[in-house]
Formats: structure tokens, C-alpha cells, sequence
């Protein structure tokens, strides 16, 4: 293949990554930005979405699409009620000390995976894409639901960012986020918007899944990839900026698309690390963070 | 960083005298418990004992599963015909979770705690590499069904044996020739980047040079990757043949990818089995195998040539004629391997009858019997078809099947001899010391 339509394949795998990425991210970078809280269980709420996607497609039937659609609105609501439950018997009985939660979603990263081993089975499960499009191109065809991939997660991501600067929630999400103490001082109920917030990250962690189930199945252990590349990209955006994840998702994706096609994967994954050692050395609150206080 | 909650303040939680005796009391408890209980009478009575070191989790968790309904269907029949030299038969489970350093754990666990008269069971061939010496060390036998070329390369230990499976390196001299005159000379490869795959990356290639064909490329994917579109511009476009061998959760993916980027003007396709293993072939995006050849252990479908004894085995392990569950067409089988479970319980039992195997004390005597074995006739205890076992190697050879893909079932088409798969021995376990 020429170099022109190789660099295409590659930017597009690249692009799909990242749509993923950025959303699990976001959810991620959420989470620790307005609570303070590493939620090392993330990936489990990613896999739990995938997970929930083929459960509620199997059990509608019908046209894919239908089931499609269902899933991507019931799978993330029960992920945010799951989470907004082990928000409330976990982390809020620890004061959302750094240290205690991290040991605290280390075990729900294991209860979520065991449970999911138990009661799901350990194949993987296909589920049907809403649409199977093959769009041919000139030296390869290329799914069209990749690219609405693309699409759908850029939606979110500008709805995201609607909600965190447009709306009074999101007022109150970066005025916790800002200061908690002085927010709880003017009557803002900073216990409430932690519930809200943890939800949240587990609900666009869920989304990214539904959205990319129909390409790769849905599997027990599918949650630690993305818990690593989210964390990579996190640190490298700046933990609790909306854009620095974007921008970061967008760098990883494309990189590791690119690299892994030109080089090897192996590669890719050695220069993410490699980025993200740079980052911590020279800008440790990541590119776009700012220098907490 | 501040200990407010005093996580680090061992002067809270200081060991008090009473607490001190709690906890040798609890410890005295432990021995006396009922996992500690011995025989006390003559191992006549006992059970003989087959720790199973299974992959209830992990990767090969779907082989795992319909490994120990396998060994569990053949135990079954072996009780039932009066066990081993007159012992019921107990299989022991513990979980390795495809870990190759658990993997040596469990044979510890297995040889010391639970002092089984064998270890037995395990597939995955980064397993059986890490647990081997284990097994070696504390000399007990161990038998695998794990198809790697491994145990036959005799880089393992003289406790290690394959007798109920074919090696990888004798499936593909087997096949080779009817890849080269069936499918095409000009061959692309992909296939996982570890023990597995290797062995498939150092053995077809001269396979098929000897039958005048040739492998242009080969592509090593990780074996946690997830996506595979990025690897498919390193395909040739001269390719003939694309031979896949892909292991794990990732495999649907891979074929709807290949699906995507070739449309219907694709390479012709051979693949393993293990890639689609307790996987449905009429899952939504599969139909792009139609038409392509896959290497099968043991028929997943029913074919109408079956052996009574196929037939036999497939209703005790409870498998319909699709290679699924009785009772859940959505919960497919691992055929193509598990039958190697079934197989090898025989080989063990032929081998503890011949040993006149007693008990642990006897391990070098059934090792020395195993390594005497040389035939196993096809019937009831070898369903999937006749085989011979070389002892200084300690790996068997049988016969291979090619199916074809055709209206979402898998045909055979082919079968290959016992004599198509032998080739030399590469060392000797019998030199090394008991």
C-alpha cells in the first residue's frame, strides 16, 4: 500500500482510539479534578457499560439498531446508579481520603470484574452494530460505524463541555472543584455533587463503551487497557481540564495509530510512557493543568 | 503526607497477650481441619487424586470452562467403570488464572497442600512453560493438553507429558501439503506474539517450502491488542493464502476487520481453530469466513461419518450435533481440544494400571509407564481417532481435520495420516534422571 492511503487507515484508526479515549478519559479526569479522588475502578465502569450493551440488545432484539440505541441510553444510567451506590457505601464513609480511596476502588475494580466473570461468563460477545455500512475507498474499505464513532463522541464531548460551562450544575461542579470548603460555606451540598460527579465519570466511561462494544466485543477484563491509556492521557492533558484531556486523547489516539502502522504497536505504547515521564518531569500539573494550591 | 485516620500508628493495634493466643489457637484449629485429615488406613481405599490446574479466569476462561466439563464427563465414566486399579478417581480444582506464574503456584499448592497423585489439565502454552519446572522440581507428574510443540522440543522436564494432543509443529507439517495444493503457494501469516504463536512462526515456513510454497509475511500481534486494522496494510498484495492463528477475546474483532478492510475481494483464508473456540462461526460479522478452511482437533459439528465412540463421547460431555451445550445452543464448546482432557484421563489411568500405581510413592514407576505407552487404538477412550506416543518425547501424533465453512457450519474435508505429522525427535526425556 502507498504511503498516502497507509497514512489515511492510520489517521482514521488513530481518530477512532481517541473518540474512545477521550471520553473514558474525560470521565476519569471528572472525577479526580472535582473530588480528588483516583478512580483506579474506572475501567471496570467502562467494562460494565460493554457488558450491560450486550445484555440489553440481547434481551430487545429486533432491528440492531433498536437494541442499539436502547443500550446507549439504559446501559450508562444503570453504570451511574452502580456507581452513585459504591459512591455512597464506599468512598463518602472514607472522607474521600486520597489514599484510602485509591485502596477502596482497587477492591471495587476486583468486585466489579469477579461479578462480571459471574454472572456474564468469561467469552467474549458480539454485539451487532446499529448499521453495517462499508464505505470503499479507492485501496481499502473502511467500517462506516467507526466513523459515526467519531461523530457521536465528538457530540458528547461538546455536550460535556455545554453542561461544565453553560449550566448552573456545571457551576457548581467547578465551584466545588475550585475550592469544596468555600463552596460548602455558601450553601452548595458538595456531598451531593461528589455523587453526581462520581456518576457521571462512570456514566461517560459507560458511553465511550456502548459506542465502541459493536466493534470489539464485550469482555470481563476489558476495562484495563483503557483505565491505563486514561491515565496516561490524563497526565498528560492535566488532570481536571476538560481540554487538556480532549487535546491529550487526540495526540494518543493519533499517535498510536500512526506509530503502531508505521512502526509497531509495541513502539506506540513505549513512546505514550515515555510522554507521559516527560510530562511529570518538566510540566508535572500536565499541558494544560494548572499548578494546584 | 499527615496519617490523620493513623493507618501508620502501630501503637493502637499493638499485639496484646490474649490476642497472641487467639491466634495460635486459630493455627492449632487449621491442622486439625478437615483439609488436613489424612488416610490413615491403607491407600487401597483412597482416592487417587488429579489436582486439575484449570483457567477458570483470564484469558482462557472460556477453555477453562468446558475443560472441566470435559474432565469432569470422563471421570465420571472412569468411577463408573470402577476407577483407576480399583480407586475412585477425584479431581482437585484450582484456578491458575492463565498466569503462568500462578501456573507454578498451583503445581506447588497441588504437589505440597494438597498432595495430589498428578497435576493435569492445563492449555495455555505460557502456562505450561512457567509451570513445568515447578512440577519437575517437585517431581510429579504432569500431564498437559496444551498443543504447544513445547513438551515434544523436550526443553521441558522428563514429568511433563502430552499425550492426549497433537503438536503444533505436527499439525502444520500435516496440513501443509494440503494448504499448498488446495489453497494457495503464497502464504501471508498473523498470528499471536507468544510461545503459541511462535511455534506456528518457526514451523510452517519450512512445512511449506517443502511443498514448493512460500510465507511472504509475518505479522506478530500482541496477544492483548484489541484492534486490527492497523496491522492489515502489512499484507501483501500478492498474498494467496492469509493463515491466522489468533487466540483470545479479540478474534471476532479481528475477522469483521478483515471483513472491512477486503470486502468480498479477499485472500484465501486458513485459520485455527483456537481462534474461534466457544465462539458461535454464525456470529454477526463472521460471514466473512464463508468458504475458508480452518484446522479442527476434534469436529466441533456432527459429521455424518462420526465413530460410535465420537458419538458416545459428544453425549457424555453433553455437546449437540452444533458443538454446542445440550440445552443452550448460545453456549459453544471448545472441541477442537477438550477432547485431549478425555483422552489423556485415559492415557493416565492405562498408565497408573500398568505401573500398578499405588500412591506418591510410585510417581518415577508411572512416569516410567507412561514413557512405555506407544499406541492408543481409536474406541471410547480415544474418540477423536487412532494415535501413537513417542515416550522419549513424551508427546503423541493422531490425525488432523480441515473443514470447510459452508451454509454456517464447519465440514470436514480433509484428514490427514498419523504418518503425515511425525518427524524426528529433537532430544530424549528418558536420559534425564527420575
Amino acid at each position: 500500500m502507498h504511503f498516502g492511503p497507509h497514512l489515511l487507515l492510520a489517521a482514521l484508526e488513530g481518530l477512532v482510539t481517541s473518540a474512545v479515549l477521550a471520553l473514558t478519559a474525560l470521565g476519569l479526569s471528572l472525577v479526580f479534578g472535582v473530588m480528588r479522588v483516583v478512580n483506579v475502578a474506572h475501567g471496570e465502569f467502562f467494562m460494565l457499560g460493554a457488558v450491560l450493551a450486550w445484555a440489553i440488545t440481547t434481551a430487545i432484539g429486533g432491528h440492531p439498531a433498536l437494541g442499539f440505541l436502547a443500550a446507549l441510553v439504559i446501559a450508562p444510567l444503570i453504570v451511574g446508579t452502580i456507581a452513585l451506590i459504591a459512591e455512597q457505601l464506599v468512598l463518602r464513609r472514607l472522607n474521600y481520603n486520597p489514599e484510602a480511596t485509591i485502596v477502596a476502588t482497587i477492591g471495587m475494580l476486583y468486585i466489579i470484574q469477579q461479578l462480571a466473570l459471574t454472572f456474564y461468563g468469561p467469552e467474549a460477545r458480539p454485539v451487532e452494530p446499529p448499521f453495517s455500512y462499508r464505505i470503499l475507498l479507492p485501496w481499502f474499505g473502511y467500517s462506516g460505524y467507526k466513523l459515526s464513532v467519531i461523530a457521536a463522541s465528538a457530540l458528547l464531548l461538546i455536550a460535556t463541555w455545554l453542561v461544565l460551562t453553560r449550566t448552573k450544575i456545571g457551576l457548581i461542579m467547578r465551584a466545588t472543584q475550585y475550592d469544596s470548603e468555600t463552596a460548602q460555606a455558601f450553601g452548595i451540598p458538595v456531598d451531593r455533587v461528589y455523587g453526581g460527579v462520581f456518576a457521571l465519570g462512570a456514566m461517560l466511561a459507560a458511553v465511550a463503551a456502548v459506542l465502541i462494544v459493536p466493534i470489539s466485543q464485550a469482555h470481563y477484563l476489558m476495562g484495563q487497557d483503557p483505565l491505563l491509556l486514561s491515565f496516561i492521557v490524563v497526565i498528560i492533558g492535566g488532570l481536571g481540564s476538560l481540554r487538556g484531556t480532549v487535546v491529550a486523547a487526540v495526540l494518543i489516539g493519533l499517535s498510536d495509530g500512526i506509530i503502531s502502522m508505521f512502526f509497531s504497536p509495541t513502539l506506540a505504547k513505549i513512546i505514550a510512557t515515555l510522554l507521559v515521564a516527560m510530562v511529570l518531569v518538566f510540566r508535572p500539573q500536565g499541558l494544560f493543568g494548572t499548578v494546584s494550591r | 503526607m499527615a496519617d490523620k485516620n493513623g493507618f501508620f500508628d502501630l501503637s493502637k493495634t499493638a499485639l496484646t497477650r490474649r490476642t497472641a493466643l487467639k491466634g495460635l489457637a486459630a493455627g492449632a484449629g487449621l491442622a486439625v481441619a478437615p483439609g488436613f485429615v489424612r488416610y490413615a488406613q491403607a491407600q487401597s481405599s483412597a482416592p487417587i487424586k488429579i489436582g486439575f490446574q484449570s483457567h477458570r479466569t483470564g484469558i482462557g476462561a472460556a477453555y477453562g470452562r468446558w475443560y472441566e466439563k470435559t474432565t469432569a464427563a470422563a471421570i465420571k465414566a472412569i468411577n463408573a467403570a470402577g476407577g483407576i486399579n480399583g480407586r475412585q478417581v477425584e479431581v482437585i480444582i484450582e484456578d491458575d488464572g492463565t498466569d503462568p506464574g500462578r501456573g507454578a503456584e498451583v503445581v506447588g499448592k497441588f504437589a505440597t497442600q494438597h498432595k495430589t497423585d498428578i497435576v493435569f489439565g492445563t492449555l495455555f502454552s505460557h502456562v505450561v512453560i512457567g509451570s513445568a519446572p515447578a512440577a519437575g522440581e517437585a517431581k510429579i507428574p504432569y500431564f498437559v493438553v496444551s498443543e504447544g510443540h513445547h513438551v515434544a522440543s523436550t526443553k521441558l522436564n522428563r514429568y511433563v507429558f502430552q499425550p492426549g494432543i497433537t503438536d503444533v509443529k505436527s499439525q502444520i507439517q500435516a496440513m501443509a501439503p494440503w494448504i499448498a495444493g488446495n489453497v494457495g503457494k503464497k502464504v501471508t501469516m498473523i498470528f499471536p506474539d507468544f510461545a503459541f504463536g511462535y511455534d506456528h512462526r518457526d514451523y510452517l515456513p519450512p512445512a511449506l517450502k517443502a511443498q514448493g510454497a512460500d510465507v511472504i509475511a509475518q505479522i506478530a500481534i500482541p496477544p492483548t491488542e484489541s484492534s486490527f486494522t492497523k496491522y492489515f496494510p502489512q499484507i501483501p498484495a500478492e498474498t494467496e493464502v492469509l493463515y491466522h492463528v489468533m487466540v483470545g477475546p479479540a478474534v471476532l474483532t479481528f475477522v469483521k476487520e478483515l471483513g472491512e478492510f477486503y470486502g468480498s475481494n479477499r485472500p484465501q483464508l486458513f485459520g485455527f481453530m483456537d481462534s474461534l473456540e466457544a465462539t458461535d462461526i454464525n456470529s454477526p460479522g463472521l460471514e466473512f469466513l464463508d468458504g475458508s478452511h480452518f484446522w479442527e482437533g476434534s469436529p466441533r459439528y456432527a459429521q455424518p461419518d462420526d465413530s460410535a465412540a465420537q458419538k458416545a463421547y459428544r453425549a457424555a460431555v453433553g455437546i449437540d450435533d452444533n458443538g454446542a451445550a445440550v440445552g443452550d445452543p448460545k453456549d459453544i464448546s471448545t472441541a477442537s481440544h477438550m477432547f485431549g482432557c478425555w483422552e489423556t484421563l485415559y492415557v493416565v489411568k492405562k498408565a497408573m494400571e500398568d505401573a500398578g500405581y499405588k500412591g506418591p510413592e510410585d510417581r518415577a514407576k508411572l512416569v516410567e509407564a507412561t514413557e512405555a505407552l506407544t499406541e492408543f487404538a481409536e474406541g471410547p477412550e480415544h474418540p477423536q481417532g487412532p494415535k501413537t506416543f513417542n515416550g522419549k518425547i513424551h508427546q503423541c501424533f493422531g490425525i488432523q481435520n480441515i473443514s470447510k465453512v459452508e451454509g454456517g457450519k464447519l465440514k470436514v474435508v480433509h484428514k490427514t495420516k498419523i504418518e503425515d505429522g511425525l518427524y524426528e525427535a529433537e532430544g530424549d526425556y528418558t536420559t534425564q534422571a527420575l
